[in-house]
């Protein structure tokens, strides 16, 4: 039982925490890559910007002297929300759209995008610095513990992650009625399966262009800023977190938000399950077998986390170049 | 693909182009004169030796970029993969490991690479022996998972051996050049792998895996103590000419400068060739459009792989040039910023499919950016004298470490200013004589 708890804890849990930041940012990262036709690399910046902006938000809070049911941060991501979803139009506005307008490759609106990447990092580390920073200023995070009934163990689940669950479950529900039954929604689905027809029955595409990037800077806020507060904030995010969102991206299907979301917990739980000692859930079992159980059964050690999504990636863009949910080839 | 192609975008005359050419060349020669001047010859010599292997980085960029249009922003990886091989090769050898178990634990990882990639290509050949194309991606899959444990597994056993008898494998002690001819060809082994499965699919693709490889590559070479120490780093590298520890300090960078300058002239003079030849129109006509050359009977993805793996051979060379000047191995130091992002803003301001272009950039790039780190650093300074003295700001601790990550800022500014305002850059491709 003790091994159990052990493995929701490290496996389970971790797997589907990290899964729903995914699932967050490849919500974003497909709608762009669907209806902009590029891949967005400053997605993975955009979250370690959010996180800053939710910090400042709170900092400002506490220093109003403001107290809540939440932590601080909680609810400064709101306001920091619209705020990084503003800096995304603006960025759309400065950077993208003139490329897209001169009727440029939709490969150099992706270099354009490592620009603003690079941008991006050296603005948040010149003001930011490069250490770790914890989010919770007003009070330590809550930790809850559930005992199970023969274990000494408990599962133990932090304030972050509950909020994590509990977020990303409303936004899904919410994005399914957006993208289903609002005028805007289904525009921008129609955009995503076929610009071309789209534009000739008359749908505006700036303002799919604008929900676009609101959708997208609004999630990567919320996701950088839950997943920094899960951990720490730290700035040099980037790399490690967009390799994952691109995979669960792509094998969701490229413009399938439901797809970005299957994908992200695929993702996320392949990650921790491939990383994750099975030689411990076997331990009880110990004494009915022929063989020595290994100290580590882990199918990939630790610091290749990295590689488990790329080669998710890998064997779904060979054999699947769609993805689960048929997305578009592009 | 109905957007504009690149060599049709602006007709550049052929006559204005050399005068173009001439006028770039002065440039640079009076921003390198001002190098040398202002800073001393052995200090200028040391710039001009890393620029001449960026140089032959661009050069290696444009190819890819310039020629075939392949997006690939893990130069990092080709580079730093080049510089790891290129230390086993040339350091002196381990004696303690060679008479450890060690070597033959290493013949057994190898036999089993070996063996592992036999069945993955059998593997891949099961369709043509009746498998259907789901059960053919079942035993694909399936092969790759069993490999993949089979591998790690004996990694893991060995580098614990290695790691407790001897330290690490070490170098073994072959000739410089002969290292460095390795890291190209260690490149290119990578880079045919990466390009088999990658090419087929659109450029955005390519450019994530490039990424995931980049980083992959480095986090191998910073855990992988057994093969090159890791973090603990390795120095001091050999160098094909008398080192500065011989004697003579300027001398000795002078000749590496001779040597990396020697390489580039021959890169460039068989790039100019090939550009000219058959082989490059076919290569501009698959990047200007793939449909009507592949109708031509041109075969796009192997053409694809050619030039990928070529132009990924002079990133391996380039690294290890570049690790052996500085003498040092250190896997942590390989970062995205300088070895790729830098690289790619050489060869968008020099011009993209310009060969000149591409070494022009390097160079003037280089300076630039060598020279940044100490103006940002004055700047900051500055500001944070006069921001002390009248509004009584007190700057961070760390402002030095801070100052420099505006060259990040930097680098991203220029490449998305260069793509908004100069899209071909400085020299342009030069206009095909058909």
């Amino acid at each position: 039982m003790n091994e159990l708890v052990f493995f929701v804890d490290n496996g389970l849990i971790a797997g589907l925490i990290i899964g729903a930041i995914y699932a967050l940012g490849a919500i974003g990262v497909t709608l762009i890559f669907g209806i902009l036709r590029f891949a967005h690399f400053a997605h993975g910046d955009m979250m370690t910007m959010g996180a800053f902006i939710s910090l400042i938000i709170a900092f400002m809070l506490k220093s109003a002297g403001v107290h809540g049911p939440f932590a601080l941060v909680f609810i400064g991501m709101f306001p920091a929300m619209i705020i990084t979803a503003a800096i995304a139009i603006g960025l759309d506005k400065i950077f993208y759209k003139p490329l897209r307008e001169a009727g440029a490759r939709p490969i150099v609106l992706v270099m354009a995008s490592l620009g603003v990447t690079l941008m991006l990092q050296g603005v948040l580390r010149l003001f930011g610095g490069v250490s770790a920073r914890n989010m919770f200023i007003d009070r330590p995070k809550e930790i809850f513990q559930f005992h199970l009934p023969g274990a000494h163990r408990p599962i133990v689940l932090t304030e972050p992650q509950v909020i994590l669950f509990l977020f990303t479950a409303v936004t899904v529900i919410a994005l399914h009625y957006f993208l289903t039954r609002t005028r805007l929604g289904k525009a921008m689905r129609a955009v995503s399966d076929n610009p071309d027809l789209a534009r000739i029955t008359g749908i505006s595409t700036e303002h799919v262009v604008w929900a676009t990037w609101i959708i997208g800077g609004a999630l990567a806020c919320a996701a950088g800023t839950l997943l920094s507060m899960d951990v720490a904030l730290k700035p040099d995010l980037s790399w490690n977190i967009l390799l994952p969102i691109f995979a669960a991206t792509i094998v969701g299907g490229i413009g399938q938000p439901y797809g970005a979301i299957a994908g992200g917990f695929l993702v996320g739980l392949c990650e921790s399950l491939s990383v994750f000692n099975w030689a411990i859930l076997l331990r009880p079992i110990k004494p009915y077998l022929w063989f020595d159980i290994p100290s580590s059964l882990a199918l990939v050690p630790t610091e290749y986390k990295l590689m488990v999504p790329f080669l998710i990636l890998i064997i779904v863009l060979i054999y699947r170049p769609t993805g689960i949910f048929k997305g578009r080839v592009l | 693909m109905t957007q504009p192609a690149p060599s049709e975008r602006k007709d550049h005359h052929s006559a204005a182009g050399w005068q173009r050419d001439v006028l770039a060349f002065s440039g640079l020669a009076i921003v390198i004169l001002v190098l040398f001047l202002s800073q001393g010859a052995v200090y200028s010599v040391r710039v001009m030796v890393e620029a001449g292997c960026y140089a032959l980085l661009a050069l290696g960029l444009t190819i890819q970029w310039g020629y075939a249009g392949m997006f690939n922003i893990g130069i990092m990886g080709f580079l730093a993969a080049g510089a790891a091989s290129s230390m086993l090769i040339s350091f002196p050898a381990n004696p303690k490991f060679w008479a450890s178990p060690g070597p033959m634990l290493v013949a057994l990882f190898i036999g089993k690479l070996f063996l592992c990639g036999i069945a993955i290509w059998v593997a891949n050949k099961a369709d043509q022996i009746g498998a259907s194309r789901r059960l053919k991606g079942i035993i694909v899959t399936l092969v790759l998972i069993v490999s993949f444990v089979v591998i790690s597994n004996h990694m893991a056993s060995m580098s614990k051996e290695i790691e407790s008898t001897s330290g690490w494998m070490g170098g073994l002690g072959l000739p410089v050049f002969f290292g460095w001819a390795v890291a190209g060809l260690v490149a290119a082994i990578i880079a045919w792998a990466v390009g088999k499965i990658c090419l087929g699919l659109r450029s955005d693709y390519l450019a994530i895996a490039t990424l995931g490889i980049a980083a992959i590559i480095k986090t191998f070479l910073k855990n992988a103590d057994w093969l090159t120490r890791g973090t603990l780093t390795v120095s001091p590298l050999p160098w094909p000419v008398p080192t500065p520890a011989d004697g003579h300090f300027f001398l000795a960078r002078f000749y590496y400068l001779c040597v990396v300058v020697a390489i580039m002239v021959l890169l460039y003079l068989l790039l100019q060739r090939a550009y000219y030849a058959p082989w490059g129109r076919m290569m501009r006509a698959i990047r200007d459009n793939e449909d009507a050359a592949e109708a031509m009977g041109k075969d796009v993805t192997k053409r694809r792989l050619q030039i990928f793996v070529l132009g990924c051979i002079p990133m391996g060379v380039g690294g290890a040039m570049l690790i052996h000047f500085a003498q040092i191995y250190d896997p942590s130091a390989f970062i995205d910023l300088n070895y790729t992002f830098l690289i790619w803003v050489m060869v968008i301001l020099g011009g993209a499919g310009n060969n000149r272009g591409a070494i022009l950039g390097a160079v003037f790039v280089y300076i630039i950016w060598t020279a940044s780190a100490p103006i940002a650093l004055w700047l900051f300074h500055l500001a944070a004298y006069y921001g002390h003295e009248w509004v009584g700001w007190q700057p961070p601790s760390d402002l030095d470490s801070r100052a420099l990550e505006m060259r990040v800022f930097v680098v991203g500014l220029a490449i998305t200013l260069v793509l908004r305002y100069a899209p071909n850059g400085v020299l342009p491709e030069p206009r095909a004589r058909h």
